[in-house]
């Protein structure tokens, strides 16, 4: 059973979504997520300043045994990536939902289509 | 592993299953228009002792000229035993391995190949090898902008003094991904300060330098280095490895060293075989290891402790990454990466450094008795490694034909690349030529540029 914390928003590419306090959104990959790709060993962070789309690719993951892209869950602009996952990319394996946050964003409209943790969830449980 | 060609039983079992009749049905719904039964100017297949027989004609022709063009391919002594183990059946493809892993032998190979390219270049890591020098230039500049992140221009500077060919294959390779190339005029052989003082303060993704340049000269490769760097731009330097032997490593100009190095092993073993083929290098920082093209063989232990060698950070690659992939190089020039690594564990350091010095000392002494020639001067004064230009007082082309009459390849014909610089001339001499041979060139140019004056 991987951790679904209650109170993030997910999408169906296995994104989580954290609202913070200022408004801007913290983004990562879910804990299914890191358990399907297995170890990491590298991830490319955004830059500050990027601006996508709902759905653009925004990050790459790269384990021992694949590279996979991270979607925004969300339209905005790249407030920061997070700069420990250059040195420290297993952060994401050990604290998928904390100290392993891909890159904060601050939204260009207010987020729609994600998926409560219920709805999570139950997605993960239709996937197989 | 054998190969099994499809007997006509098989080929009749394979139809009845898909349930077609013939194989011309399976293609049919491809219309008749867009088929094309034989290619203009192509002949028609011969057999292998037609081949064999045009093939010697055709060697023929060449004859055994006296060379002294270079321009980006060069004629070194190969030891013989280069391509005796070359050619043996555990090395003889031109394909690095698909099952890798099971190919311990060959990923030894391209792993000391990366270890010494990496040693001559100075930089930290080499790549299994691209398709040749232009190429290689080619891959490092879209290498380039994927690396520079904060550069938003793809804008790379490119002065002439890189090789026009090079600079050519760059612009067809690149330029459909956005990739600008911008060329900087080098009217003195070398790419200047001066020249490059405009481009301050721009966004440049990166900046090209060949060491040593086209014209065979030197350039001042610590502070163009440094100036790039300073304005925020990458640098990628294409240089000759066998000079590297002598002159100091991409990986140490300026003060943080060149960004990408790149160029052809040509003349580390492979003959000149009319063009090719060659074989391209390409090496980086480790900070960019990811951007980086093609194939990488690490160094890594198995289960039990034992050293073993196994292609890495394929998470770039095709294969794995599909459309999002560094590049489309899969397969590359393996065969001559073998020999290129054979010629290096030959000589070793000091006899690549010997190579480079004599082709040095031959070339100045090719100069030297060039310009006593009535009617030939040299275009610039600038430290060379193996090659010059030199001005001639008339059209190149005529001359040139003369020399070939008299069994003598006089150089590389500078006017259609360059017509700015007028009547100019490459030459090259590399350790292979005498000072018979070099006395010879000069009295056929003299009596050449004396008879042309009868003519006249």
């Amino acid at each position: 059973m991987s951790d679904i914390p209650a109170d993030l928003k997910y999408t169906k590419s296995h994104e989580w979504v954290r609202t913070l306090a200022n408004g801007n959104v913290e983004v990562g990959i879910t804990d299914h997520a890191q358990g399907a790709l297995g170890d990491l060993v590298f991830v490319d962070v955004p830059e500050a300043g990027k601006s996508l789309k709902a759905g653009d690719s925004f990050a790459v993951v790269e384990s021992v045994k694949a590279a996979s892209d991270v979607y925004a869950p969300l339209a905005g602009a790249v407030v920061e990536g997070n700069p420990a996952l250059g040195s420290q990319p297993e952060l994401i394996n050990s604290e998928p939902y904390g100290a392993g946050w891909i890159a904060r964003m601050k939204p260009a409209v207010a987020p729609q289509g994600l998926l409560s943790a219920a709805e999570y969830q139950a997605h993960l449980d239709a996937e197989g | 592993m054998p190969f099994n060609p499809h007997t006509p039983k098989d080929v009749g079992d394979m139809l009845a299953a898909i349930g077609a009749k013939t194989i011309e049905e399976l293609f049919d719904e491809i219309p008749k228009e867009l088929r094309i039964e034989s290619l203009a100017g192509i002949p028609d297949a011969l057999n292998e002792m037609q081949t064999g027989k045009l093939m010697m004609a055709r060697a023929a022709q060449d004859g055994m000229p006296l060379n002294f063009i270079g321009a980006g391919a060069y004629e070194h002594h190969i030891p013989s035993a280069v391509w005796a183990v070359t050619t043996r059946g555990e090395f003889y493809s031109a394909y690095t391995p698909y099952q890798a892993e099971a190919s311990q032998g060959t990923l030894q190979l391209i792993y000391e190949y990366q270890t010494m390219i990496s040693s001559l270049t100075g930089m930290e890591v080499s790549n299994a090898s691209l398709y040749d020098g232009g190429s290689a230039v080619a891959e490092a500049s879209l290498m380039s902008v994927r690396a520079h992140r904060k550069s938003k221009s793809q804008r790379i500077l490119v002065p002439t003094t890189v090789h026009p060919h090079y600079r050519k294959v760059a612009v067809a390779t690149a330029s459909g991904q956005g990739v600008r190339f911008e060329e900087i005029a080098c009217p003195k052989g070398y790419l200047s300060l001066a020249d490059l003082k405009k481009y301050e303060g721009e966004d440049i993704t990166a900046i090209v330098i060949q060491q040593p340049n086209f014209f065979g000269a030197l350039e001042d490769v610590d502070a163009i280095t440094d100036w790039a760097h300073a304005n925020g731009a990458l640098v990628i330097g294409s240089v000759n490895p066998t000079a590297l032997s002598i002159l100091k490593p991409p990986g140490e100009w300026g003060t943080k060293g060149a960004d990408i190095a790149c160029g052809d092993c040509q003349p580390l073993g492979v003959p000149l075989s009319s063009g090719g083929p060659y074989a391209g290098f390409l090496t980086t920082k480790m900070e960019f290891v990811r951007q980086m093209p093609g194939r990488i063989v690490g160094r890594t232990v198995d289960a039990d402790g034992h050293q073993g060698f196994a292609l890495t950070l394929q998470a770039r690659e095709q294969h794995i990454r599909r459309g999002k992939a560094t590049s489309n190089i899969c397969t590359n020039q393996g065969l001559l990466v073998t020999a290129a690594t054979i010629y290096l564990s030959l000589l070793g350091p000091e006899g690549l450094a010997r190579v480079a010095n004599e082709s040095h000392r031959r070339a100045n002494e090719l100069v030297a008795a060039l310009v006593r020639v009535k009617g030939v001067k040299l275009a610039f004064e600038r430290p060379r490694f193996h090659e010059a230009v030199l001005q001639l007082d008339r059209p190149v082309a005529p001359v040139l034909a003369e020399l070939a009459r008299r069994g003598i390849v006089g150089g590389f014909d500078l006017s259609t690349d360059y017509p700015e610089l007028g009547n100019a001339l490459l030459v090259c001499a590399t350790e292979t030529r005498s000072s018979e041979d070099i006395e010879k060139y000069a009295n056929a140019l003299t009596e050449t540029l004396k008879a042309a004056v009868r003519a006249a």
